[in-house]
C-alpha cells in the first residue's frame, strides 16, 4: 500500500509542474503589453521599462519560469492589480465558502443520487426506474446557472409568504453577524499559522455553528445553502444515481446474492449490506469526476447566488481582466483539484486490494 | 412476427459464425437504435432542432435583432402573449414574450438553435481531429513521442474544463470563436486517449504486421488498418461530447465570455436578463430550456449508441 501511495504521489509530480507551466504560459500568453495591462493605458516608457525591470519580465523565459516557481515554492501567488493584495491573503478569505458549498452540494448529490440508485435497480425496468433514469437524463443536461436562477424564482418568489420560502442570495440574513467559535470557546490566539487555521474554518458558517452551537446562526446558514447546493448538487446527484443502479445491477446478478438470499436472509439487508458495499466501489471514482463539475460549477453558482466564494471573484476578475487572480486561482484550484483526486485513487486502492497490486 | 424471425435468423447466423456480411455493422447499429425509445426521444428533439435551425429565417416570425420599438405596442420585457390561451387578439402574439431590447424572444431562440448546433460540431471536430492525430501518433509510435503527448493530456485534464476554457478566454479575449476554441482545446484527451487505446489494442496484431509485410507505408496502415477501429467509440465519446460543449459554451456565454450581443445566442441571452429572472421569468427560462432539451437530445442520442455499438452487448440483445 504504502509503495502504491508513494508511487501515486510520485507520478503527479510531473502533472503538478505542468499546471503551473501552463498558467505561467497562459499568462506570458497575454497579447497586450502586461505593463500597460497593470499600470494602465497612460504609463510612461520610463515607468514601464522600471516596471518590466522590476518583474523580472525582460528576463530569459526559462529563468523567468524559475522564479514564479520560487514564489509559488513560498506561498507567494502574486498579487491582484485591482484590489492589490496578495492573492493567497483573497484565497484564504474566499475559499471557505466555495468548500462548504462544494461539500453541501456532494452532500445532498449522495443523500439523494444513492437512494435513487440503489431503488431503480432493486425496482429494476419499474416505473420507480423508468423515472429515476428520466429525471437523471434532464439532471446531467441541465445548465446549472438556468436550475439555480429557476430555484431563486421558484422558492424565493412563488413560495414566498410559505413555510417553503428561501432565500434567493447571500450566504446569511442581513444584520446577522456570526463569532468565530474560537471566541465562543474563549480562545484568544496570538496572530499567526494556527490563527489562520482557526479563521479559516470558523468562515465556514455551518462548522462554525456547529462548534460554538450556536442553533440560530446554523438554522440561517442551512436556509442559505440549501438553493446553491441544490443546483450545484444537481448533476452529480445523476451521475451517482446512475452509477449507482449500473453498479447494484451487476451485483445484484452475482451468485453470493442468490446464495444469501437463498440462506434465507431478507431481501433489504441483503441489498443493503451485501449488495450495497460493493456496489458503492465504483462511486469513489464518480465521486472524483464529480470534483471537477464541482469546482467549474462553483462559479456560476456563486455568480448567481451572490457568494462571496473563489467562483465569484474569479468572475470579478474576468470582467475585470485581473489577469493576476485568474492566473493564480487556476493554478490553485488545479492543484487542489489534483490533490482531491490523488485522495480518491488512494482510498480506492484502499478499498479494493486488487487496484494497489496490479 | 416477421420482425421477430428476422431477428432469431441474425442471432443463428452470428452464433454460427456465418454470412456475417449481409448484416454490417451499421444496420446492425440503426436497429438496435430504433429500438430504444430514449435513442429515438433524442433523435425526435436532434430533428426537430436541425430543422429549426435550417429554416429559422422562415419560420421565425422576426428577425432575431430586430427591435420592436415604433413597430408594434409592445414593451421591454412584456409577458408572453399566446391568442389561444387567452390574450387579447387585438395584440401582437409574442408566444415567448419580449426581450429587454425589444425583440421577440421566439424568434430569437429559433436562431439560438443554429448557434448551438454550430458550436456542438465545431468544437467537437477540432477536437476529434486534432486528438485523433495526437492519439495515433502516440499510440503507434511509442516511446518518447507516446510520453510527451500524454503527459501534456494529463496535464490538461487535471484542471477542471469550465475553469481551463476560462482561463483560456481570459487570455485569448471573449468571443464566440476564442470560446469555442477553448472548448475544443480542453476536449482534446477524451479523444486522444479514446484513439490511443484503439492503436495500442491493434496495433501488434497478425493483420497490421500482413499489412507491413506487403508493403504498406505507415500512413497506409494508420489510417486504414488501424484507425477505422477507434471509428465507434469515437462516435459515442463525440456525440456525448457535443452535449458537454454546449452545456459549457452556454456557460461560458452566460459569463460574457462566448457569443457576444446581439447574437441570438441561448447562454448570453439568459445572462443579459439573469437579474430579471424575478420580473421577467421568461427570459430567463426559454432561453435555459432550449440548451437543457438540446443537451438533453445529444446526450439521450450518445447513451444510445453506447449501447448500439458495445460489442459485449451480442447481437440480440438490446
Amino acid at each position: 500500500m504504502t509503495t502504491y501511495i508513494l508511487r501515486r504521489i510520485l507520478s503527479s509530480i510531473p502533472v503538478l509542474f505542468g499546471i503551473l507551466f501552463a498558467t505561467f504560459a497562459l499568462a506570458r500568453w497575454i497579447p497586450s503589453d502586461p505593463c500597460r495591462a497593470i499600470l494602465g493605458e497612460k504609463a510612461t516608457d520610463v515607468v514601464c521599462d522600471r516596471f518590466i525591470h522590476e518583474h523580472g519580465l525582460d528576463r530569459p523565459i526559462p529563468i523567468q519560469f524559475g522564479y514564479y516557481l520560487n514564489e509559488i515554492a513560498h506561498g507567494d501567488f502574486g498579487r491582484s492589480f485591482r484590489y492589490g493584495e496578495p492573492v493567497s491573503k483573497i484565497l484564504v478569505e474566499r475559499l471557505p465558502t466555495t468548500v462548504e458549498l462544494s461539500f453541501s452540494a456532494l452532500f445532498v448529490a449522495l443523500m439523494i443520487g444513492i437512494p435513487l440508485g440503489v431503488v431503480s435497480a432493486v425496482k429494476h425496468n419499474s416505473w420507480v426506474d423508468v423515472l429515476t433514469m428520466f429525471w437523471a437524463n434532464i439532471g446531467v443536461s441541465m445548465p446549472v446557472f438556468w436550475l439555480g436562477l429557476m430555484l431563486a424564482y421558484v422558492f424565493a418568489l412563488l413560495l414566498r409568504d410559505t413555510p417553503f420560502q428561501l432565500p434567493p442570495s447571500g450566504r446569511l440574513s442581513p444584520g446577522v453577524l456570526p463569532t468565530s467559535f474560537a471566541k465562543a470557546w474563549g480562545w484568544e490566539l496570538e496572530p499567526g499559522f494556527l490563527a489562520s487555521v482557526v479563521d479559516f474554518l470558523a468562515r465556514m458558517n455551518i462548522l462554525n455553528a456547529l462548534l460554538s452551537r450556536d442553533w440560530d446562526l446554523l438554522k440561517d446558514a442551512v436556509k442559505h445553502l440549501i438553493l446553491p447546493s441544490l443546483a450545484l448538487g444537481t448533476i452529480p446527484m445523476a451521475l451517482i444515481a446512475r452509477m449507482t443502479r449500473s453498479s447494484m445491477l451487476e451485483v445484484l446478478g452475482q451468485d453470493y446474492i442468490r446464495t444469501a438470499r437463498a440462506k434465507g436472509l431478507p431481501k433489504t439487508k441483503v441489498v443493503l449490506k451485501h449488495a450495497l458495499r460493493n456496489a458503492l466501489l465504483p462511486l469513489v471514482t464518480v465521486i472524483g469526476l464529480s470534483l471537477g463539475s464541482l469546482l467549474g460549477g462553483a462559479v456560476l453558482t456563486e455568480t448567481v447566488f451572490g457568494l462571496n466564494g473563489v467562483g465569484r471573484i474569479l468572475y470579478d476578475a474576468i470582467t475585470a481582466r485581473d489577469y493576476g487572480i485568474v492566473q493564480a486561482f487556476t493554478a490553485v484550484i488545479a492543484i487542489f483539484f489534483v490533490a482531491l483526486n490523488l485522495l480518491v485513487d488512494i482510498s480506492y486502492a484502499y478499498l479494493d486490494p486488487r487496484i494497489r497490486l496490479e | 412476427m416477421s420482425k421477430e424471425t428476422s431477428k432469431n435468423k441474425v442471432a443463428k447466423l452470428d452464433a454460427e459464425g456465418l454470412s456475417l456480411k449481409s448484416v454490417s455493422l451499421w444496420q446492425i447499429m440503426w436497429r438496435r437504435l430504433f429500438k430504444r425509445k430514449s435513442a429515438l426521444v433524442g433523435m425526435g428533439i436532434l430533428a426537430l432542432l436541425v430543422f429549426v435551425a435550417i429554416t429559422a429565417d422562415w419560420i421565425a416570425p422576426y428577425s432575431p435583432t430586430e427591435v420592436l420599438i415604433g413597430v408594434e405596442d409592445v414593451t421591454a420585457r412584456q409577458a408572453p402573449c399566446i391568442h389561444l390561451l387567452g390574450c387579447p387578439k387585438d395584440q401582437p402574439q409574442h408566444i415567448m414574450g419580449i426581450d429587454g431590447n425589444v425583440r421577440d424572444q421566439f424568434s430569437r431562440i429559433l436562431h439560438g438553435a443554429r448557434q448551438s448546433l454550430f458550436i456542438g460540431f465545431a468544437t467537437v471536430t477540432f477536437a476529434i481531429v486534432i486528438g485523433t492525430v495526437l492519439g495515433a501518433l502516440g499510440g503507434y509510435l511509442g516511446g518518447w513521442v507516446d510520453n510527451v503527448i500524454m503527459r501534456v493530456m494529463d496535464v490538461v485534464l487535471a484542471f477542471p474544463s469550465l475553469l481551463l476554457a476560462i482561463a483560456i478566454v481570459t487570455v485569448l479575449g471573449p468571443g464566440l470563436i476564442n470560446a469555442l476554441l477553448a472548448i475544443g482545446i480542453v476536449s482534446i484527451p477524451a479523444y486522444a486517449r479514446v484513439v490511443r487505446a484503439s492503436v495500442l489494442s491493434v496495433r501488434e496484431m497478425d493483420y497490421v504486421s500482413a499489412s507491413k509485410a506487403m508493403g504498406g507505408n505507415t500512413f497506409h496502415i494508420l489510417f486504414k488498418r488501424i484507425l477505422p477501429n477507434a471509428l465507434t467509440p469515437l462516435i459515442v465519446q463525440g456525440t456525448l461530447g457535443i452535449a458537454t460543449a454546449i452545456l459549457d459554451a452556454a456557460a461560458l456565454s452566460f459569463l460574457g465570455l462566448g457569443a457576444q450581443p446581439p447574437m441570438a445566442e441561448w447562454g448570453s441571452m439568459l445572462g443579459a436578463e439573469r437579474n430579471q429572472v424575478f420580473t421577467a421569468p421568461h427570459l430567463v427560462f426559454y432561453p435555459g430550456l432550449a440548451i437543457m432539451l438540446t443537451v438533453l437530445a445529444f446526450n439521450l442520442l450518445g447513451d444510445g449508441l453506447r449501447d448500439a455499438l458495445d460489442p459485449r452487448l451480442g447481437h440480440v440483445a438490446g
